[in-house]
């Protein structure tokens, strides 16, 4: 009796050991991402300061985030970043892969060179370019020596221009990984169609234009998911390059909801700007996650 | 990237392949040059620097600026150099990328093998936490970790990491396992082997190119955080990547852009290593599994 009653108690081990092994997983992510994003919400609800407060007072955090013209900044800053960061990647990762697809020699030795910065740290990137875009060291100042003197690039100090120099360093440091998500897309393409398409006489442009491109939806949906929520979280090159500055010229969402909570004091705040990145995100990427979920199953 | 399925079959003229080669070459061109300024510029003399000649290799070489950089600059109120930071983040790597890794490829097995009611959710809501913008945890997560005693150090630092790490962990295994052959797994439980022993012996065996995966993206990440450092460390247990913007933003005394660039560079060194060494692995795992993009 005892043999059967432990091996009974063995298999219904084994049937709860799967379930056993990922409610670690489980707790972490209910606890540390869902009671947490629940928590901070609640909090962009209340009267926070300094710490945590809670005194309930409805929208008021949130009228007043839509009033303050530093929110404003940051929005209007996360537009134009936004807009050109995700089309210049797109458009320089096609264009990279679709040259680099051409039994180009030596596509060994550019293929990383491409890739590499994706490995480097924002700060490294930030600091880097900070440096070469400053005109007192960097290029305005190295150009002047070289004999054209009245050169000048001061973007970086510039409020209504420094943004761009943001984009420059953001589409540098991504645009490889963009480039090899569309190459490995070209890879997969039947070349049967091509070869057909080309004996009917239709030209590099129209192949590429009517066969290839069209083909590569999947990678142009990978690629505008991965930038676009990149983009809204993008917060170490700024504190890199330029603190946010010169003023308040660069300052993104993520920029402020730190500033707002963690030196001005205004926690309720920063927790409303925290939810609207969150929102935003959430309405690319759950869609997204959906329906590439529903596919495989 | 992609190992290489096949080349386009499209020709190109004479004339278009020269200028594709020029804009490839242009690009590379683009994308060494931060490297190039970094390294020439931390191996000359300060003066160089300021006096114009930021392009220019070095007409004086010193290596006094990477010592500098690494055991004696002034970071925050210590002129220690980055030294100390270097190890803190080794610190906290470590340990995090070990146990993400494990226990996304734990996840992975149970919900690639062991399928149950509601799996689809349960990797559903660990996928999207790979996305959220960590601003909307940073104060609860300030605040647990106050209550578990692992505030301002670098194993409340790991602990940040892990958990916010399992989710892509999780998915690169899970991938991988999918399209292991199920006849294996069936073909072993019908012998009476256990769950502990199947991975053992027939999915772990075979999970070397994706946990090289999971080991260079956690290592890379992990490494290159800079707002959970900045948020959670104490003044001793702050990573590279937070002590590297300290020592560049420092607004007291004379600006040494050569420590700086030699500093970016220490703080660059690793993952960048890691990405010469691995790169070819990483690719070749994700194309292992099934990951798409």
């Amino acid at each position: 009796m005892a043999s059967i009653a432990g091996a009974d108690m063995k298999t219904r081990l084994q049937t709860w050991l799967p379930k056993l092994v990922l409610s670690p997983s489980l707790a972490l992510m209910l606890v540390f991402v869902y009671a947490f994003i629940a928590f901070s919400v609640y909090l962009s609800f209340t009267d926070s300061r300094l710490l945590p407060s809670y005194g309930w007072i409805g929208l008021e955090n949130y009228t007043k985030l839509w009033r303050l013209s530093h929110w404003e900044t940051s929005l209007k800053n996360m537009g134009i970043f936004a807009l050109l960061y995700i089309s210049i990647c797109t458009a320089l990762g096609l264009t990279l892969a679709i040259f680099l697809d051409q039994k180009i020699r030596g596509e060994g030795l550019l293929r990383p060179i491409y890739l590499y910065p994706m490995a480097l740290s924002f700060i490294v990137t930030g600091t880097a370019w900070k440096w070469f875009l400053d005109p007192g060291i960097g290029l305005e100042n190295v150009i002047q020596g070289w004999g054209w003197e009245g050169f000048e690039f001061r973007w970086i100090k510039d409020r209504s221009l420094a943004i761009y120099t943001i984009v420059l360093a953001a589409v540098w440091q991504t645009s490889g990984f963009v480039m090899a998500m569309f190459l490995a897309g070209l890879r997969g393409i039947d070349n049967e169609i091509l070869k057909a398409a080309q004996m009917d006489g239709a030209s590099n442009w129209s192949l590429y234009r009517r066969i290839v491109i069209p083909q590569l939806r999947p990678a142009f949906l990978s690629a505008f998911v991965i930038l676009s929520h990149l983009a809204i979280k993008t917060f170490d090159l700024v504190i890199a390059m330029t603190g946010g500055g010169p003023g308040r010229a660069t300052e993104l969402p993520a920029t402020f909801m730190y500033s707002y909570t963690f030196s001005r004091n205004q926690m309720g705040i920063g927790s409303a700007s925290a939810t609207i990145m969150l929102i935003t995100i959430a309405s690319i990427m759950v869609p997204y996650l959906y329906s590439e979920l529903r596919e495989n199953h | 990237m992609a190992a290489p399925m096949q080349e386009t079959a499209i020709r190109t003229g004479k004339v278009a392949r020269t200028f594709i080669y020029l804009v490839l070459l242009l690009f590379a061109a683009f994308y060494m040059l931060p490297l190039y300024v970094m390294f020439v510029n931390s191996v000359k003399p300060l003066a160089e620097i300021t006096g114009g000649g930021m392009m220019s290799l070095p007409s004086v070489f010193t290596l006094e600026p990477w010592v500098k950089a690494w055991s004696s600059a002034q970071i925050g109120v210590e002129p220690s150099g980055l030294s100390p930071y270097f190890w803190n983040s080794i610190k906290m790597v470590v340990p995090a990328v070990f146990v993400s890794t494990i226990l996304g490829a734990l996840n992975g097995y149970v919900l690639t093998q062991w399928r149950f009611r509601y799996d689809t959710i349960f990797f559903g809501l660990l996928l999207f936490a790979c996305f959220i913008p960590f601003q909307i945890v940073l104060i609860p997560m300030a605040k647990m970790l106050g209550v578990m005693g692992l505030a301002g150090t670098t194993w409340g630092l790991s602990f940040v990491h892990i958990v916010y790490g399992i989710g892509f962990t999780t998915l690169y295994f899970r991938n991988f396992y999918a399209v292991f052959p199920s006849e294996l797994v069936s073909a072993a439980q019908i012998d009476g082997a256990g769950f502990f022993q199947i991975f053992r012996r027939i999915l772990l065996p075979s999970s070397g190119p994706i946990a090289v995966v999971s080991i260079i993206w956690q290592f890379t990440n992990i490494w290159n955080d800079f707002l959970f450092g900045a948020s959670f460390a104490g003044a001793d247990s702050q990573p590279m990547t937070v002590a590297l913007n300290n020592l560049v933003q420092a607004s007291h005394g004379v600006k040494e852009y050569n420590v700086h660039f030699a500093g970016a560079i220490l703080a660059a060194m690793p993952t960048l290593l890691v990405y010469i060494v691995g790169g070819r692995y990483f690719v070749r795992g994700l194309m292992a599994g099934s990951v798409k993009g």
